[in-house]
C-alpha cells in the first residue's frame, strides 16, 4: 500500500525564484534564505519520495476570474512551467501520477470533498518554487507530482477547519493506494505577509510562531482561527496559511519536527519551512 | 448595494470579495491579458487605445493609466492580478507595495529588513484613528 511518510511547508515568494533563475542566491541579502534549505536539500536526498502531494495557489496564472476553483487537482501527466508574464520560469516540466491522482479524486470526492478535477493546467511559481527550494536545479525532478491549487485569491478561501479535513481524507485516500509509493504532502504559502494598500509589509513574528508551535503538536487549536483572525493578524495574503493545515491534517495524529526555518524578510514576506515526520 | 463586512475594520487593507471581483471583473481580466507578449506590444504602443476593447469604468481606464495603484484596489483591482501590469512595466512587489504604503523605496525595504510592518497599531481603523 502507498505510504503518507512526510509532509513539509514552505513559502512560495516569486522573487525567491528569480533569485534562483538569475543565479543571486550567494549574494548578501539571499544567502540567509538559501542556508536555510542546506538541510532540506540533503534530507530529502535520503527519503526516496516517489509522489508528492504539493498543495499550493495559483496566482491569476492558470485561473483567471472566469474559473475559480475552491479544490483543484492536477490529475494530468504533466504541468508545464506558466508564462506568468516575463516568460516561464527556466525549470524542468512537472511530470504528474495520473493513477494516484484519479485514485485521489474518486476517493475525496465520496469522503464528500468535491474536488475540481484539471486535466490540462500551466503551474506557477507558487508551485515550482517549493520544488526549487528543496530540490535545488536538476534536469529533472525526482519525484512526481500531484498539484493541488487552493483558491487563496478571492476572499473566502476554505476555511482552516475544511483545509484540515481535506488534509485527513486525503491521508485515508493515499493509506488506500494500492501500490507501494512513498507519498509526502507539501503545504506552501504564508507565512505572514500583506501585499497589498497602506499596511502592506505587515510581519506578525508572534503569529507565525504560535502557528509553527500548535501546528506540530495541537493542529486541532489551529482549526479555530477564523478567516477574518488571519486578515487581521497575519495579513490580507497571510491567509494562505490555511494550505499548511491540509499538509497537516493528511499526516499522522503524532508527529516528530525535523527541521523548522523562519527568515524575515523574503521581499515582503516571512519565510517559514517546517519538515514533519509520521510518527506511527 | 455593498453589506458592512467585519473586515472593513482592518485599516489599510481592501479584501478582494465576490462583491469586489464583480466590480473588478474587467480591470483584472485586461491585467490578465498582459501575460502574453503580443498583448504587451499592443499595450505599450499605445495604453488608452488597448483599454478601449475593455467593457470597465472610465475611472478604472484612468487609474490604470496613472498607475495609481490604491486606485486600482478601490476600484476592485486584486495585487496578483495588478502583478501583470506592473511586471509589464519591469516593476516587483515590493516596487509597487512601497508606492501603495506612501514609502520611498529604501525606506520600505529598511522597514522589511527591519522585520516589517508590526502588527501592533495595525489591526484596527480605531488604532489608526487614535494615531491620526
Amino acid at each position: 500500500m502507498a505510504e503518507l511518510i512526510s509532509g513539509l511547508t514552505t513559502s512560495h515568494v516569486p522573487a525567491v525564484g528569480a533569485a534562483i533563475d538569475l543565479g543571486k542566491t550567494q549574494e548578501p541579502y539571499w544567502k540567509p534564505v538559501f542556508q536555510g534549505f542546506d538541510f532540506t536539500k540533503q534530507w530529502i536526498t535520503e527519503q526516496n519520495v516517489d509522489v508528492v502531494i504539493l498543495v499550493y495557489n495559483d496566482h491569476a496564472t492558470a485561473f483567471s476570474l472566469e474559473i475559480i476553483p475552491t479544490f483543484a487537482l492536477g490529475c494530468a501527466a504533466e504541468f508545464p512551467p506558466a508564462d506568468e508574464g516575463w516568460g516561464p520560469r527556466p525549470v524542468p516540466v512537472v511530470m504528474g501520477h495520473p493513477e494516484l491522482a484519479a485514485h485521489l479524486a474518486q476517493s475525496l470526492i465520496l469522503d464528500e470533498f468535491d474536488m475540481t478535477i484539471v486535466n490540462k493546467m500551466d503551474v506557477d511559481h507558487g508551485l515550482t518554487v517549493p520544488l526549487s527550494l528543496v530540490y535545488g536545479q536538476p534536469a529533472a525532478w525526482p519525484c512526481k507530482v500531484i498539484p493541488l491549487a487552493v483558491n487563496v485569491i478571492q476572499y473566502p478561501p476554505p476555511t482552516a477547519r475544511r483545509c484540515y479535513l481535506l488534509g485527513k481524507a486525503i491521508g485515508r485516500a493515499v493509506a488506500s493506494y494500492p501500490e507501494p509509493l512513498r507519498v509526502m504532502v507539501w503545504g506552501t504559502g504564508g507565512m505572514s505577509h500583506q501585499l497589498q494598500g497602506p499596511r502592506a509589509g505587515l510581519i506578525n513574528k508572534a503569529f507565525d510562531a504560535r502557528f509553527f508551535d500548535l501546528l506540530v503538536s495541537d493542529p486541532e487549536a489551529l482549526t479555530n482561527i477564523t478567516p477574518l483572525e488571519f486578515l487581521r493578524e497575519s495579513g490580507s495574503e497571510g491567509i494562505e496559511l490555511v494550505m499548511w493545515l491540509i499538509m497537516r491534517g493528511a499526516l499522522s495524529e503524532r508527529v516528530r519536527q525535523v527541521y523548522r526555518f523562519y527568515h524575515v524578510p523574503a521581499s515582503n514576506t516571512a519565510l517559514g519551512h517546517l519538515i514533519l515526520e509520521c510518527q506511527r | 448595494m455593498r453589506q458592512p463586512q467585519p473586515y472593513d475594520d482592518i485599516p489599510g487593507t481592501t479584501v478582494f470579495d465576490a462583491e469586489r471581483a464583480r466590480q473588478g471583473y474587467w480591470l483584472n481580466q485586461f491585467c490578465m491579458s498582459l501575460m502574453k507578449a503580443e498583448n504587451r506590444a499592443a499595450f505599450k504602443a499605445n495604453e488608452a487605445e488597448y483599454l478601449k476593447a475593455w467593457p470597465m469604468t472610465e475611472a478604472q481606464r484612468q487609474v490604470i493609466l496613472a498607475r495609481d495603484w490604491n486606485g486600482m484596489i478601490a476600484l476592485g483591482g486584486n495585487i496578483y492580478f495588478l502583478s501583470k501590469l506592473f511586471s509589464s512595466d519591469g516593476k516587483s512587489f515590493q516596487h509597487v507595495a512601497a508606492i501603495m504604503t506612501g514609502s520611498s523605496q529604501e525606506a520600505y525595504a529598511q522597514m522589511m529588513k527591519d522585520g516589517g510592518r508590526s502588527p501592533d497599531g495595525n489591526r484596527s481603523l480605531a488604532e489608526w484613528k487614535k494615531r491620526g
